[in-house]
């Protein structure tokens, strides 16, 4: 079977060629390095980011009525609010009039957004309440219709909020499909829920968007990029030895979502204790895990307490429950560089000593500071340099092609992400430009 | 002594770190800590965050630091390598307060960083709690408060700040 799809329906166009080549006889998978530094961000927003449910933010992030967070959300400056009625809504930060923002701080609770350029003043749920000196509007102008944009969809996965700008698109439970399943797994940990820790981790790599995908759920690279990590491990009492018989899995879960999960060899607060810790801690963990064993019976409580996940959904939520749970998203800025925010997901109500613990943990791998997600970074952009070479022209993606049940040291969960991208990248779309390389 | 000694005999002290740090002498910069230190770099967005309650950039502790140290004068720390060529301005210092916990410090620092042809801006507030030792002070406390609202024009942090 060969998939050589992309750009190439309907164009009839010897010069437009396949980003993506899956050829399962061959073992072959390959992504054209152009997908990384060819100008085709604006195609990939239409393409691929409004066609698809995207992360939005936290329900703990807008407790109480008229809370607000603003951030940028794919591209776009939004707000998404707890409105004075207590609807979540997520609101297009920019005046129906000229276009500024009427948000201007990043988090903080209001009533009213009023836009500082021409003070038009609106409600939290979007509606616009007044325009300064109204004596002058013109004889058509109907307040009602302009209100601030909203996108058509927007629903709620647990506390997750996602948007969606395909007004037609499955709803979102639909969409992430068995990634539910994997899901659930992470947010089961917590028994009143989770909430994000306060503190961001808000960054940029000068690399494409895509390369941070494929690293975040990529265990090939674990061994040699982060030597370093072991190595602390090692030393300090770190290391959790799975055993000879050590479960791993890569897995598409369909619709581009994927999954890499397998026994872990770290030390996680919910819960596999390792000296590290300290011996203090590992009756705290022990009763983590007695709690899981009483809520789920000992089989799915071991698999959510001592194997790793690192789960993507389709196009650029990673959560990872590693050494901590890490909620990370991002989006092209521009073909060569990305914008990231991560935040710590935890379960609300956990003792002060688990938290403390989980932090710790989260900063021995993760963030910019942590000791491995910098030299993440650094080896993007790497690659991102490297693409300078365009005479090599593909990346290879095919390991664990061959396996009946691939790893985690294969390509197979990154393939999954890729024939989504591929698919949409490629179909026909009178709304899309046309695929530019 | 007057406060103004005090002043002179830290702005000496926090100069001589900043050498160290700015010449990679890494090992002699972890000597000036107490073994209950602590290094931490919050997220800008919760600059007076806690260890316990907030994610930081960087929440050391001296055998944590002591690692961080190890792995960045080793070989796979690729962040680091090669190495970043930094260079700290140190300014501003005020001493905050002398109690038994030793003397709370303020200093602003601004910190360019070249590597590969990128030039980053470091810039903020040192918060010390030293102590005093032999010879001068030791570190009890360092906790570099970035003015950056995110780490958006830096990426990273992998080196000591």
């Amino acid at each position: 079977m060969s998939i050589a799809s992309a750009g190439q329906q309907g164009t009839g166009s010897t010069s437009v060629r396949p980003w993506v080549v899956e050829d399962t006889n061959a073992g072959r998978f390959d992504v054209r390095r152009a997908a990384f530094t060819s100008n085709i961000v604006s195609d990939e927003m239409l393409r691929v980011f409004d066609k698809s449910w995207v992360y939005v933010g936290h329900e703990s992030e807008i407790p109480n009525k008229n809370d607000f967070v603003a951030r940028i959300v794919a591209g776009r400056p939004v707000i998404l609010v707890r409105a004075s009625d207590g609807s979540v809504r997520v609101l297009q930060n920019s005046c129906s009039h000229r276009g500024a923002e009427v948000c201007r701080e990043s988090r903080g609770n209001a009533r009213l957004f009023v836009c500082p350029y021409h003070a038009w003043t609106y409600q939290n749920d979007g509606l616009l309440r007044g325009t300064s000196f109204p004596d002058g509007v013109s004889k058509g102008f109907d307040r009602k219709r302009m209100g601030l944009k909203s996108p058509p969809r927007v629903e709620t996965y647990r506390d997750l909020i996602f948007m969606s700008f395909d007004r037609d698109i499955a709803d979102l439970p639909t969409y992430l499909g068995r990634a539910k399943e994997i899901l659930d797994l992470i947010l089961d940990q917590a028994e009143l829920g989770m909430e994000l820790v306060e503190g961001t981790h808000e960054y940029s790599i000068d690399a494409n968007w895509k390369l941070l995908i494929e690293n975040s759920i990529d265990g090939y690279h674990a061994p040699s990029t982060h030597q370093r990590y072991f190595d602390f491990l090692n030393r300090n009492a770190g290391s959790v030895d799975p055993g000879s018989a050590r479960f791993s899995r890569g897995i598409d879960l369909g619709n581009g979502h994927a999954v890499m999960t397998g026994d872990a060899r770290f030390p996680r607060p919910v819960a596999l204790w390792a000296p590290m810790m300290g011996e203090r801690a590992k009756p705290q963990i022990d009763k983590v895990y007695a709690r899981l064993v009483e809520r789920f019976g000992e089989d799915r409580a071991s698999q959510i307490a001592t194997r790793s996940r690192n789960l993507f959904i389709f196009p650029n939520l990673i959560i990872n429950d590693v050494q901590a749970i890490t909620v990370r998203t991002f989006y092209p800025v521009r073909p060569e560089r990305m914008s990231v925010i991560s935040w710590a997901l935890a379960p609300r109500g956990e003792s002060k000593e688990l938290r403390k613990l989980r932090l710790e943990s989260y900063l021995s791998f993760l963030g910019p500071g942590g000791f491995a997600t910098p030299d993440d970074v650094e080896l993007l952009e790497s690659c991102q340099r490297g693409f300078a070479n365009r005479e090599a022209e593909w990346s290879d993606l095919s390991r664990g092609m061959s396996d009946a049940e691939p790893n985690a040291l294969g390509e197979e969960q990154m393939r999954a992400f890729w024939r989504q991208w591929n698919r949409m990248m490629s179909a026909p779309e009178s709304q899309a430009s046309e695929i530019r390389i | 002594m007057t406060t103004n000694t005090l002043r002179l005999e830290v702005e000496d002290f926090l100069y001589r770190e900043a050498l160290l740090l700015d010449s990679w002498r890494l090992d002699e910069w972890l000597t000036l800590f107490t073994p209950d230190a602590t290094y931490g770099v919050p997220a800008p967005d919760a600059p007076e965050g806690s260890f316990e309650e907030s994610l930081f950039v960087i929440a050391d502790d001296l055998p944590r630091l002591t690692d961080r140290v190890l792995q960045l004068m080793g070989n796979e720390a690729w962040a680091e390598r090669p190495r970043s060529r930094t260079r700290r301005m140190i300014t501003n210092v005020m001493i905050e307060r002398e109690t038994d916990d030793g003397i709370e410090v303020w200093s602003n620092f601004a910190l360019f960083r070249s590597r590969l042809d990128k030039i980053s801006v470091f810039f903020g507030r040192n918060n010390y709690l030293l102590a005093r030792a032999e010879g001068g002070f030791s570190i009890r406390r360092r906790r570099a408060v970035l003015d950056l609202e995110s780490l958006q024009s830096v990426g990273k942090i992998s080196f000591i700040l």
